[in-house]
């Protein structure tokens, strides 16, 4: 991915700061998909300038947004059209719709791309589609609400977590049987796995905490707690949550905390806090990983957050209640 | 007699059980078949007869959902007594074999009767009903936790939403009961603490008399103008109609223009069908798809108290009513009620500290406590009675 973000971009020479920039004729930057939840929208910002570059209408509601592991396309959940919107990345319209059953809160997709896992968030259900043809190959009752989903890099197993229910649930690929439930603290949101596949990491908003599960014997093998001072406690609540690529940093946003927090994921300290937005949601790094977005859900804009100072650097205006970021190279 | 049996049946085989795996637990609903509000002002104003128990159900299949990956079945026993029933005598029956979890769907006094009874001495009572002031300060008892907010944090949700605005002069009108009294109490209470002034109070002794005729508005319309022309200059008019006897008829028919708020107008409560911030909204969908009707502030009780036990059944790890007394009171619990942050209760009174809702009919329109309003503490605990207040004393 690197390599694709390298070309007919700019390139930065660290040591003499000399940028050069090749603009091939028909390349563009790397581009910010943002689900605007209130607007039915989804904002395209260019990765460079931040500027916006389209607005695209959506059915109602987006929320969860990824983009094809092929980068083709960027899909967004309209949850409240019981639909995904398949938006293409190079003409930045919705060309399909995909029927997902009630209320789509979030997806994932399958390793190589050709299934979407759907968390059905009014009927406690994952869907999972069939993305060539639209079709349902199964869907697999889990827990209350379920929310964020997490594909296991041998692609063998879903996490989904529940937020009515508190729960991860360990999906098999192979049987769409549930294998384990982690019952962790109150109205988990998103479960991401650490890089090397050790850990899974679910952030619980109202219990204000993440637990860190061990994704084979499925115990909680640790609680990260949260503390800021002069912030009451009731307002720290996770919810996205990333790693840098090596996996020795961890950010999470606190929703009304209104902060990024650093975490080392080997002592589990959060080092530093980084004040963004107001009830910051979800994060994504941009495609050279060297920064990372936050959809700030209250005051309408996306920071962001340079990665190697742990610093944020801008914060730019998208739509109303920005929800999740997507990131096409 | 047979739902009575079945609960004491169902006691008495979790209370054998007790040590071994006992993975069936038992809650009783109790309610009283009280008679009706009878005629309510607005046509639109319905009372289905499982207000608060339809909560308490569609909680218990939730948390059985939750059960069923952990291995825990919860079965609601659902006790209605007859109106004007003996409340101690009753409970004797009902809980002859053993202290319960025992959700209450009952008036103020009958939910005295049922704390004091001798039968329910060990049991957890959650009370999803009450908002009386007294019940948190005097008469507050070991064994109960009360769920909604009291007048007291009505009141005072009410006010920081006023003086935000800086409509802090205000005109109090009270009706004639003694609840009335008590709310118009607090909201003087809520002015002194907040900087608001009452600066023209009148009590209005409505009598409703027939409420169906056709030249209803007609009357209203020169009754209510005369009801409020007062001398003094005010922001806005402070209703405290417990009963709605007549607040619901003061918007727009006040003599001087000004808004409404109270009991009736703008409200302070813990729930509204219009609530759809921090998932509420799937919360009003699923309890829609359930009972099939809008979710009230005591359904969202039900629904809560509920929650409270499967939390602290499955999550705390507690299944007597002292162990689960303990852990409500204890900093390991915590409850997600929709208000964007977790919810405990007060250990000097057992009141759910919770934020809230600030709404008109038919949308929230602020919650609180107000951004700016400030505590030691926790900044619910601007809301009513906090600690240093309380003249509640507990008997461990």
């Amino acid at each position: 991915m690197p390599s694709r973000a390298m070309t007919g971009r700019c390139a930065a020479l660290l040591a003499s700061a000399v940028v050069l920039c090749s603009f091939a004729a028909s390349a563009r930057a790397s581009e910010l998909f943002v689900s605007n939840e209130v607007d039915d929208t989804v904002t395209v910002l260019d990765g460079d300038s931040y500027k916006v570059i389209a607005t695209i209408p959506t059915d109602q509601r987006p929320r969860g947004i990824i983009a094809t592991p092929d980068h083709k396309a960027v899909l967004v959940c309209d949850g409240d059209s019981n639909n995904i919107d398949v938006i293409d990345a190079k003409t930045l319209k919705v060309v399909r719709r995909i029927d997902t059953g009630p209320d789509p809160e979030t997806l994932a997709t399958s390793l190589s791309g050709d299934k979407l896992y759907v968390s059905n968030e009014n009927n406690a259900l994952v869907t999972i589609i069939d993305y060539a043809t639209g079709k349902w190959i199964t869907q697999v009752p889990v827990g209350i609400e379920p929310e964020g989903l997490a594909v296991s890099k041998d692609g063998r197993t879903v996490v989904v977590v529940s937020e009515e229910t508190s729960m991860a649930h360990f999906i098999d690929t192979k049987t769409w049987q549930v294998v384990a439930n982690v019952l962790v603290d109150t109205r988990p949101r998103i479960a991401v796995y650490t890089p090397d596949q050790r850990y899974l990491w679910v952030s619980s908003e109202v219990g204000g905490t993440v637990s860190v599960i061990d994704p084979v014997s499925h115990q909680i093998v640790h609680v990260i707690n949260f503390q800021i001072p002069g912030v009451d406690k009731q307002y720290i609540g996770p919810v996205g949550v990333q790693f840098t690529a090596d996996g020795r940093t961890a950010f999470v946003a606190l929703g009304r905390a209104n902060r990024v927090a650093v975490i080392d994921p080997r002592s589990y300290e959060v080092e530093k806090y980084i004040l963004v937005g107001q009830r910051p949601w979800q994060l994504t790094f941009s495609a050279d990983r060297s920064k990372l977005y936050v959809a700030n859900g209250l005051t309408n804009d996306v920071t962001i957050i340079d990665v190697s100072s742990e610093k944020a650097v801008k914060s730019v205006p998208v739509g109303r209640l920005p929800w999740g970021i997507a990131v096409v190279p | 007699m047979l739902a009575l049996a079945g609960v004491s049946n169902a006691l008495m085989a979790s209370a054998a059980a007790g040590a071994v795996a006992a993975r069936s637990f038992p809650i009783v609903y109790l309610r009283e078949a009280y008679p009706g509000p009878g005629i309510m002002p607005s046509l639109l104003e319905t009372h289905p007869d499982d207000l608060g128990l339809a909560g308490a159900e569609d909680g218990t299949a939730e948390i059985n959902t939750t059960g069923k990956f952990l291995g825990w079945h919860f079965k609601l026993y659902v006790v209605t007594l007859p109106a004007g029933a003996d409340i101690a005598d009753e409970a004797r029956k009902v809980f002859a074999r053993g202290p319960s979890v025992i959700v209450a769907d009952l008036h103020a006094d009958d939910l005295l009767k049922l704390a004091d009874a001798p039968a329910t001495k060990g049991a957890l009572i959650l009370d999803i009903r009450t908002i009386e002031d007294s019940l948190r300060q005097r008469d507050c008892r070991a064994n109960v936790f009360h769920i909604l907010p009291s007048q007291a944090m009505r009141a005072d949700a009410l006010a920081q939403f006023l003086v935000e605005k800086r409509w802090t002069r205000w005109f109090l009108l009270q009706g004639p009961t003694q609840q009335d009294a008590i709310y118009a109490a607090d909201v003087r209470r809520s002015a002194s603490r907040y900087g608001a002034r009452v600066v023209a109070a009148r009590s209005y002794d409505y009598n409703p008399g027939s409420r169906r005729s056709d030249t209803g508005y007609q009357q209203i319309q020169t009754q209510m103008p005369l009801a409020t022309q007062v001398g003094s200059d005010y922001d806005v008019l402070f209703v405290a109609d417990e009963t709605d006897l007549f607040g619901d008829y003061l918007p727009y028919n006040t003599f001087d223009p000004r808004p409404v708020v109270g009991t009736q107008g703008l409200v302070a409560t813990a729930w509204t069908p219009a609530f759809q911030s921090y998932s509420a909204l799937q919360m009003q969908n699923r309890f829609q798809l359930f009972a099939h009707r809008e979710m009230t502030e005591r359904d969202y009780g039900g629904w809560l108290a509920v929650n409270i036990v499967g939390d602290a059944v499955m999550r705390g790890r507690q299944t007597s009513p002292a162990g689960i007394r303990a852990y409500l009171r204890s900093d390991d619990f915590l409850v997600a009620g929709f208000k964007g942050e977790g919810l405990t209760f007060r250990t000097w009174d057992q009141q759910l500290r919770q934020p809230v809702l600030i709404a008109q009919p038919l949308m929230v329109v602020s919650m609180s406590p107000q951004s700016g309003f400030l505590h030691p503490g926790d900044t619910s605990d601007t809301l009513g009675f906090d600690q240093p207040e309380t003249q509640c004393r507990l008997a461990q």
